[in-house]
């Protein structure tokens, strides 16, 4: 377990600014608390200074996981965000041309209950529901709604119909080229879904 | 009195004037042999010897004659070599002196050779020489040519051997590979031992045991120099704390394995300032995205060209208010079209701009 070198806090940020901008300030700098990143086996882990300190007094081959995993390094060092990260990202996602929201304190783990109005959302239509959810990515034909003014590679909160959120994505495209791209073209990206709570049950942390 | 004096003076410095201008050319039977690269000028003309027995005003003389004339004839070699202004037109006037052909004396006495260690001398008593080994062993089981030892050798992998027979009058109950294993690791050890141990003799015969990367040399890199003046930093009571730095050094400590191992910042270190840096770090993410979005602009471009081809449309069925349609749009276009162009070429300069 170490603290992220520069390069790592930079490549992490770059990352969840796309899903969150400027309120990454709001997890770095906390009202009710110091919160941190650490790595730990190339995982980055978001955890409060009172855990962190628990957390030192464990072995480092005897210790699992800490906090709450927002995403691991790959081999070449890009970041992949993974699912457990939704909890915190999608209250603080990122604003269109909305007024600025007031933080939350503690995200619950109800996101959809506290999501904000204005936010980079997806809707995925029930027939590709399940194929987002097994890891695939979300084609026109299965794109139900989107926000307006999403640009391209924009972070995205990928939604059922019925309002449930359904994991991260990446815009592939942007709004106005949604509309006009054929049905079979890819439109989000897929970054993480809850569907990974089952298939990656074992190697989740 | 006094104009006496004063002829005398002046006679004296017509004298030294005349000296000054004598002539530069000097006669001598025999050549002088230059070295010029070590500036020295070798007179073979044999000495007048009766001039020089006995010290004297006289000798000293021409000892300062001959020194002199000498001197003039290497001073006016040296002149004749390429020569060159170094630091422009008013610097100095620079020779550019051959190759040093005199191989000049040892200043220190020659290294003595190390004493021979303990199996030189056995062998040396016996009479055995070294018998010049083949590189590759036939390997029967793999009927090819393999190493004698290394990566593939000849025997097979030792660390596959599957099989240790027990030997006649062993211990059926001791393992095998345990013992090979142990055998080996003592027998290492022993080289080991052996090898520090002749090191150590050579070193108190008081031979010139090579020390070498921590004597300058001549002939080190830059490397091997950074290696040394680190070592010299660090050989002070206080191991260099309080050593100041050479000019060119690099001011935060190197690291002492020699930049092999990453060390990062200690784990529970200060977290406030640990989010301050962060802090800091988004910041300035956040100033160096760009003010204009280009993906905004084409969109707002297409936007605009959808509402264009949409009215376009409804002009094609009327006519006239199409005409009229199309005349109202088009400064709109252009000027929308000329706005976003601009904006990428703002976009690409202030891209630039902060790139470079």
């Amino acid at each position: 377990m170490r603290p992220l070198t520069e390069a790592e806090t930079r490549t992490v940020f770059e990352k969840l600014g796309k899903y969150i901008g400027e309120n990454i300030q709001l997890l770095v700098d906390r009202p009710d608390g110091t919160y941190c990143f650490r790595l730990h086996r190339d995982r980055v882990y978001y955890l409060s200074e009172k855990l962190l300190k628990l957390a030192a007094s464990v072995p480092r081959e005897s210790l699992v996981a800490l906090g709450t995993c927002f995403g691991k390094f790959t081999k070449s060092q890009k970041f992949r965000l993974r699912v457990t990260a939704l909890d915190f990202l999608a209250p603080y996602a990122k604003v269109g041309h909305g007024p600025e929201l007031a933080p939350l304190p503690r995200p619950l783990t109800a996101p959809h209950g506290y999501a904000p109005l204005l936010q980079y959302k997806v809707w995925v239509k029930p027939g590709s529901e399940q194929s987002f959810l097994y890891g695939n990515h979300v084609l026109k034909s299965g794109l139900g709604r989107i926000t307006e003014n999403t640009a391209q590679y924009q972070g995205v909160v990928v939604y059922s119909m019925a309002d449930v959120p359904l994991g991260f994505g990446v815009a592939a495209k942007s709004t106005q080229e949604c509309r006009k791209v054929d049905p079979l073209a890819i439109v989000v990206f897929h970054q993480a879904d809850v569907g990974e709570y089952v298939r990656n049950e074992d190697t989740l942390t | 009195m006094a104009a006496v004096r004063v002829e005398a003076v002046l006679a004296a410095a017509e004298e030294q004037e005349a000296e000054k201008r004598r002539s530069i050319t000097v006669e001598k039977e025999l050549e002088l042999e230059y070295d010029l690269g070590n500036l020295l000028a070798v007179d073979r003309n044999p000495p007048p010897a009766a001039a020089l027995r006995g010290a004297g005003p006289r000798r000293e003389a021409l000892l300062q004659a001959l020194a002199r004339d000498n001197t003039q004839l290497l001073v006016s070699q040296l002149w004749e070599l390429p020569a060159e202004r170094a630091g422009g037109a008013g610097g100095p006037l620079v020779a550019q002196l051959p190759e040093p052909t005199f191989r000049l004396p040892r200043e220190k006495p020659p290294p003595k050779p190390r004493p021979p260690t303990r199996w030189e001398q056995f062998a040396r008593l016996k009479g055995i020489r070294r018998k010049k080994k083949t590189s590759l062993v036939w390997d029967e089981q793999a009927k090819e040519w393999r190493r004698r030892w290394g990566y593939r050798r000849a025997g097979g992998d030792p660390s596959r051997a599957w099989l240790a027979e027990v030997p006649a009058g062993a211990d059926p109950e001791e393992d095998q590979f345990a013992r090979l294993r142990r055998e080996k690791r003592e027998r290492v050890a022993r080289n080991e031992l052996n090898r520090l141990r002749n090191l150590a003799r050579a070193h108190r015969a008081g031979s010139t045991v090579p020390a070498a990367p921590l004597h300058p040399t001549g002939h080190q890199d830059r490397d091997e120099l950074r290696r040394v003046a680190r070592v010299a930093r660090v050989s002070t009571a206080s191991l260099g704390r309080f050593q100041p730095r050479l000019p060119k050094e690099p001011a935060e400590p190197p690291s002492r394995s020699g930049g092999k191992k990453r060390r990062f910042e200690p784990l529970l270190g200060n977290l406030a300032a640990e989010r301050s840096r962060q802090l800091e770090m988004l910041r300035d993410m956040s100033r160096k995205k760009p003010v204009l979005d280009i993906t905004r602009a084409v969109n707002k471009q297409m936007r605009q060209e959808e509402a264009e081809a949409a009215a376009a449309n409804k002009g094609k069925k009327q006519s006239k208010r199409g005409k009229r349609g199309r005349r109202q749009q088009r400064p709109g276009r252009s000027g929308k079209k000329s706005g976003a162009r601009r904006q990428p070429q703002q976009q690409k300069a202030a891209g630039g701009g902060t790139g470079g």
